[in-house]
């Protein structure tokens, strides 16, 4: 099964829709709750960053019995030093950001904890490529 | 304990989402960095924050939270309210700081 879901960077009155869409999906599928939980946080972390970091988005989801692939490619600035940038407590969000909460620099960490797989790639200037991969079998 | 307990004892606010009081309370979680409370609550916590926008909501909402108390007299914007209650997951209000709400709730909790 495949999804495709659009982002607006900026806008964070959306931030989690793509989210809370794939949580439906996945509950109608009887995925287990601990999956779930895990997939939702690492999606979520992905979406917001592409609301507060990049211009805009699309999120393909791809779902079989193995695994569940998620792949957010965004337009934006895309991420000079992805080492850095994968550490806690690393983050270039705005005053702004950082007043509504977020911009502690735990959302790759947050990521990384709960994807079976990540892949990032990025090109400076043009943007960024996460992938996260969880398997759906023990 | 349910949400609808924490409310009637410690005198709290509802702002929003009535439909989730009789929800229970599995414990709770205090943070104001949003991705260290999705990173870390439990599903059924009760959240304590002064955060008041939707994305509050938004998480609550994929952690399964049991509720939200927003403290030091702070109001939920309008959006945040209508995702609580398509939700049904309440946000509930006090004048109290972080530390004397959370003080009190973890008293009735333990
Ligand atoms: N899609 C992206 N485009 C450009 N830069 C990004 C992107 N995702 C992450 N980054 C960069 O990596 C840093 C760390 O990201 P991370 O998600 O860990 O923290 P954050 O988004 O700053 O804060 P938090 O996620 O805790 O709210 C960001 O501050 C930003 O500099
Ligand atoms: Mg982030």
């Amino acid at each position: 099964m495949q999804y495709k879901f659009e982002v607006e960077g900026g806008n964070f009155s959306k931030a989690g829709t793509a989210s809370s869409e794939v949580k439906k999906i996945l509950n109608q599928l009887n995925v287990d709750y601990k999956l779930i939980k895990r997939i939702v946080v690492a999606l979520y972390e992905a979406e917001v960053n592409i609301v507060a970091h990049a211009n805009k988005g699309i999120i393909d989801v791809d779902i079989d019995t193995e695994r569940i692939k998620l792949v957010l490619n965004d337009s934006g600035p895309g991420i000079p030093n992805i080492e850095k940038a994968m550490e806690a407590g690393f983050s270039t969000a705005t005053q702004k950001v950082r007043e509504m909460g977020f911009g502690a620099g735990m959302g790759l960490p947050n990521i990384k904890r709960n994807a079976d797989i990540l892949n990032i790639s990025s090109e400076t200037g043009k943007g960024t490529s996460v992938e996260i991969i969880v398997f759906l079998k023990p | 304990m349910k949400v609808n307990e924490i409310v009637e004892k410690l005198g709290l606010k509802i702002f929003s989402g009535e439909k989730g009081l009789a929800k229970e309370i599995s414990g709770g979680y205090v943070c104001d960095l949003l991705s260290d409370v999705m990173g870390h609550a439990d599903q059924g916590n009760i959240w304590i924050t002064l955060q008041t926008h939707k994305n509050v909501m938004a998480i609550a909402s994929l952690k399964d939270l049991a509720a939200v108390v927003i403290v030091k007299g702070f109001e939920p914007e309008p959006d945040a309210l209508e995702k609580s209650n398509e939700e049904e997951i309440p946000i509930l209000g006090t004048d109290l700081e972080s530390f004397e709400i959370t003080g009190k709730i973890y008293e009735l909790l333990k």
